[in-house]
């Protein structure tokens, strides 16, 4: 085990800025990218099933 | 073969001559953008001499995109490049002639210009001729890339900004070769080495921007 | 077993989506394993102290944005050369993520430049060719993007993508040379003398994780395509009636 305290987990032996500067960015990336995504899907989705029906009436 | 060249050739330039004003914008926003960097910057001349070589050569990278919209837009619009596209003669050979004559029409008047401009920014003589064939080589890199950019871009609504933003990334490494040469004359490493990498690099884009630049306009056109 | 009926729209699209949680999942796992590892396991390192755990995704990222705009090279050659339709929908659905790759690459880069250069950014050769990288991702999104019909944004993003796979090493050489000449940093970025083999480990899990989250995110972007571009099509209006 690398940590003695999760005080000394969070501080990074004193690049706790940049370590977690980097990860939190990373994971905020990730979590966009993916939550865009979705919406960008659903939005298709139901605009092409709009279209349909307007097609069908 | 090389008689549908020349007449692809000579047709943009008379073109070209007619329309004056058309071209002689690209070269005055060139001479422009450069004289405002000693404005924002300073007037020393050891700093001006250290920026100059980059400053121009930025400079006529910004001047050949500007000019690069009419490359194609003008035949497009009138219907004459779908013609083209359909002669018999292969369509590389059309992209060639188009980017060649592009670059008599901006490239030359660049090269021209250029060592004025050198000597606003206290370049030695030596330096300003090997600005001058920096820029000689590298020119007709900008030229036969930027094609690729026209074609791509044809027809599209915004699409001036939109070859910016396609060709600049693909121009860097003429601009470090182009603007490295002449730092090499102040280095003292000399020119050489950059200057035959300049050269690879326009035998690399003779050899391949036709022939993308022929694909894209016929994706364009379709 | 036949390509071309892998190939086709209609049994692509239920095939990626039962594809999809599987790699989310693995994903999932390995990112886990990984970052384990990069906190726990792996040792701190002597020259750097733990600053440098951020390599553990900085050298996983830049890695993923070039493998990416190689692999999207590779779909669009085959899209030009054999026209394949669902080859350009895959080159099309990487490029936003390969973006995200190269924007975190530079994004840690710089996290991790200031510490150990003092300085948030450096004209290092590698830093360079990845802000010329993501310029390049920038301009064939922004070319598909500006394109209404998609079979000419297909074609034009394909072509300007292969154009840049050519210019990549040119551009890494040329932006090398520049870094020499004027010496800019002295310091690279494999500092590290003696790579612990568990930092191996590390990175190449998480590169690993990197590879099953953009595969997922990939096929899910290239699933909604598909169905834009094939609403017309009998199996995709049955489709629309059912829930996403």
């Amino acid at each position: 085990m690398n940590w003695e305290s999760w005080e000394a987990f969070w501080a990074m032996g004193g690049y706790g800025l940049y370590v977690w500067g980097s990860f939190g960015v990373t994971a905020l990336c990730i979590v966009g990218e993916v939550w865009l995504l979705r919406r960008h899907c659903l939005q298709t989705w139901q605009r092409l099933k709009r279209m349909k029906s307007w097609e069908t009436q | 073969m090389l008689k549908f060249l020349f007449t692809v050739i000579r047709r943009d330039v008379l073109l070209a001559a007619r329309r004056r004003g058309d071209w002689l914008t690209a070269q005055f926003f060139f001479v422009m953008v450069v004289s405002m960097f000693p404005l924002g910057i300073g007037p020393e001349p050891s700093m001006l001499r250290t920026i100059g070589p980059g400053v121009v050569w930025v400079a006529a990278l910004l001047a050949s995109l500007l000019s690069l919209g009419r490359l194609f837009a003008d035949d497009y619009r009138d219907g004459t490049l779908e013609q083209m596209l359909l002669s018999p003669y292969p369509n590389t050979l059309l992209a060639l002639g188009k980017a060649i004559a592009h670059w008599i029409i901006n490239g030359i008047p660049l090269l021209i210009i250029a060592p004025v401009l050198g000597i606003q920014f206290n370049l030695p003589a030596e330096a300003l001729w090997i600005l001058v064939l920096s820029l000689a080589i590298g020119t007709p890199i900008l030229s036969l890339l930027g094609s690729i950019g026209a074609a791509l871009t044809l027809g599209l609504r915004g699409g001036g900004v939109l070859v910016t933003l396609l060709i600049l990334p693909l121009y860097v490494p003429a601009l470090i070769f182009g603007a490295g040469a002449v730092e090499g004359v102040f280095s003292g490493t000399g020119p050489e080495a950059h200057l035959s990498l300049l050269g690879a690099f326009l035998i690399l884009s003779l050899l391949l921007a036709p022939w993308v630049s022929a694909m894209a306009l016929k994706v364009s056109v379709e | 077993m036949n390509l071309y009926y892998y190939a086709s729209p209609s049994t692509f699209y239920p095939l990626a989506g039962k594809l999809i949680p599987w790699f989310a999942a693995l994903a999932l796992i390995l990112t886990v394993v990984g970052l384990y590892i990069s906190f726990f396991l792996a040792p701190t390192d002597f020259q750097q102290g733990e600053g440098y755990r951020i390599i553990f995704i900085h050298v996983p990222a830049a890695w993923m944005s070039m493998f990416i705009y190689v692999v999207m090279a590779f779909w669009s050659a085959i899209g030009l050369a054999w026209n394949t339709r669902l080859s350009f929908v895959m080159a099309r659905a990487l490029a936003p993520t390969g973006a995200m790759f190269t924007f975190v690459a530079l994004w840690t880069g710089a996290f991790w430049g200031k510490p150990m250069w003092g300085a948030w950014w450096v004209w290092d050769a590698r830093l360079t060719s990845e802000l010329i990288l993501l310029f390049l991702y920038v301009g064939v999104m922004a070319l598909q993007a500006a394109i209404d019909d998609p079979r000419r944004a297909d074609r034009a993003g394909a072509l300007l993508n292969l154009v840049g796979v050519v210019n990549v090493p040119v551009i890494y050489f040329s932006v090398k040379w520049w870094n020499t000449l004027h010496q800019g940093s002295s310091v690279s970025l494999t500092g590290a003398p003696s790579m612990a083999r568990i930092m191996l480990w590390g990175m190449l899990i998480m590169a690993l994780a990197a590879w099953m989250y953009t595969i997922a995110v990939a096929l899910v972007r290239a699933r909604s395509l598909v169905l834009e571009r094939e609403r017309q099509t009998d199996w995709a209006r049955t489709l629309l009636e059912g829930k996403p």
